[in-house]
């Protein structure tokens, strides 16, 4: 089989050879950690920032450090533009680096997204200098307004975070992309690698997930498929899909026998 | 002097500073990042002295996301 040379993932300024971007959220443990995400191919792989004394060592910063990875802090567990802000200007000063997975939920029970103290957050971020990727609703509006506001990627979820719902709203995501002058990365409900594949084919630049993998029984196993699934869902996007019928249609000649 | 260090109460020396607070929590070189009182304390600032009754926050990445 040729292989198909794909255009790169281009993303606040910088490529990726990868269109998947893995969260290490979930992982039993640094071991499983690794393997998976190397057999994701990841380039970029979100962390989160928490106090010092309750987690114990950096050790997932060496590890991703190892890897060659880039590290994509988030904002995971802010609940106010506020508190938002300052994680993501306490991350930029911990690891270096002015890139931030914004996420800014309402509560626990559903973790969506409150999209007015994220638009207030993305705005301030993006003057203060940040590369700005927004994780939202799969709503086109608050999309466009994310984009207005300076972010560098808008990243709507498929279902609410660690469901595995898959895409709820297909329609809305494939509207995102169709009005996007930014990249649209698929974030949160992934389940199984056709998820991940669906995600692509509505045109989505690339999916970000964690708990699929994270927590799947074998998580390196799942890690391949999500590659895979990105993979053929880019290619079948920009290979022109046929048209849905109603009635079917022979691929064979008609038979001319009587 | 007592200052609120991530989410604990500490009785510290008065005229502490932030570093001799990351020394308190045995945090590592790298990859840590100091708030003191909402506001991000860069390194080159860790020596200014720290006020009673400041609320410290001292982070690292984890794994999460």
């Amino acid at each position: 089989m040729a292989e198909h040379h794909d255009a790169p993932l281009r993303l606040g300024g910088r490529t990726f050879g990868s269109r998947l971007i893995m969260g290490t959220g979930g992982a039993a443990n640094l071991e499983i950690l690794e393997k998976a995400l190397v057999a994701s191919g990841t380039e970029l792989t979100t962390v989160a920032m928490r106090r010092i004394d309750a987690t114990g060592g950096t050790g997932v910063l060496e590890l991703l450090g190892r890897l060659g990875i880039e590290v994509l802090p988030n904002t995971a567990g802010c609940r106010g533009a506020a508190e938002a802000v300052l994680t993501a200007r306490l991350a930029r000063e911990a690891l270096g680096t002015a890139w931030v997975k914004l996420e800014v939920v309402a509560d626990d029970r559903t973790l969506l997204p409150d999209v007015v103290e994220l638009l207030d957050a993305a705005g301030q971020l993006v003057d203060d200098g940040f590369v700005v990727l927004a994780y939202t609703n799969d709503d086109p509006v608050t999309a466009r307004r994310l984009e207005d506001v300076g972010c560098a990627a808008v990243m709507p979820l498929g279902s609410p975070i660690g469901t595995g719902l898959g895409i709820s709203n297909p329609h809305h995501i494939e509207m995102i992309v169709g009005a996007a002058g930014i990249p649209i990365v698929l974030d949160a409900g992934i389940g199984t690698a056709s998820d991940a594949a669906l995600a692509m084919e509505l045109g989505c630049d690339a999916v970000l997930l964690a708990t699929a993998v994270t927590r799947a029984e074998d998580p390196e196993r799942m890690a391949r498929a999500m590659a895979l699934g990105v993979r053929a869902g880019r290619d079948a996007r920009h290979a022109g899909r046929i048209p849905r019928r109603f009635w079917a249609q022979a691929s064979s000649p008609a038979r001319e026998l009587t | 002097m007592k200052v609120q260090l991530n989410g604990i109460e500490h009785d510290v020396p008065d005229r502490s500073t932030v570093v001799d607070l990351v020394r308190l929590t045995a945090a590592p070189n790298t990859g840590i990042a100091v708030a003191v009182d909402g506001e991000v304390v860069p390194r080159t600032a860790w020596g200014t002295v720290v006020s009673a009754g400041a609320t410290v926050e001292i982070l690292t990445a984890v794994q999460g996301g």
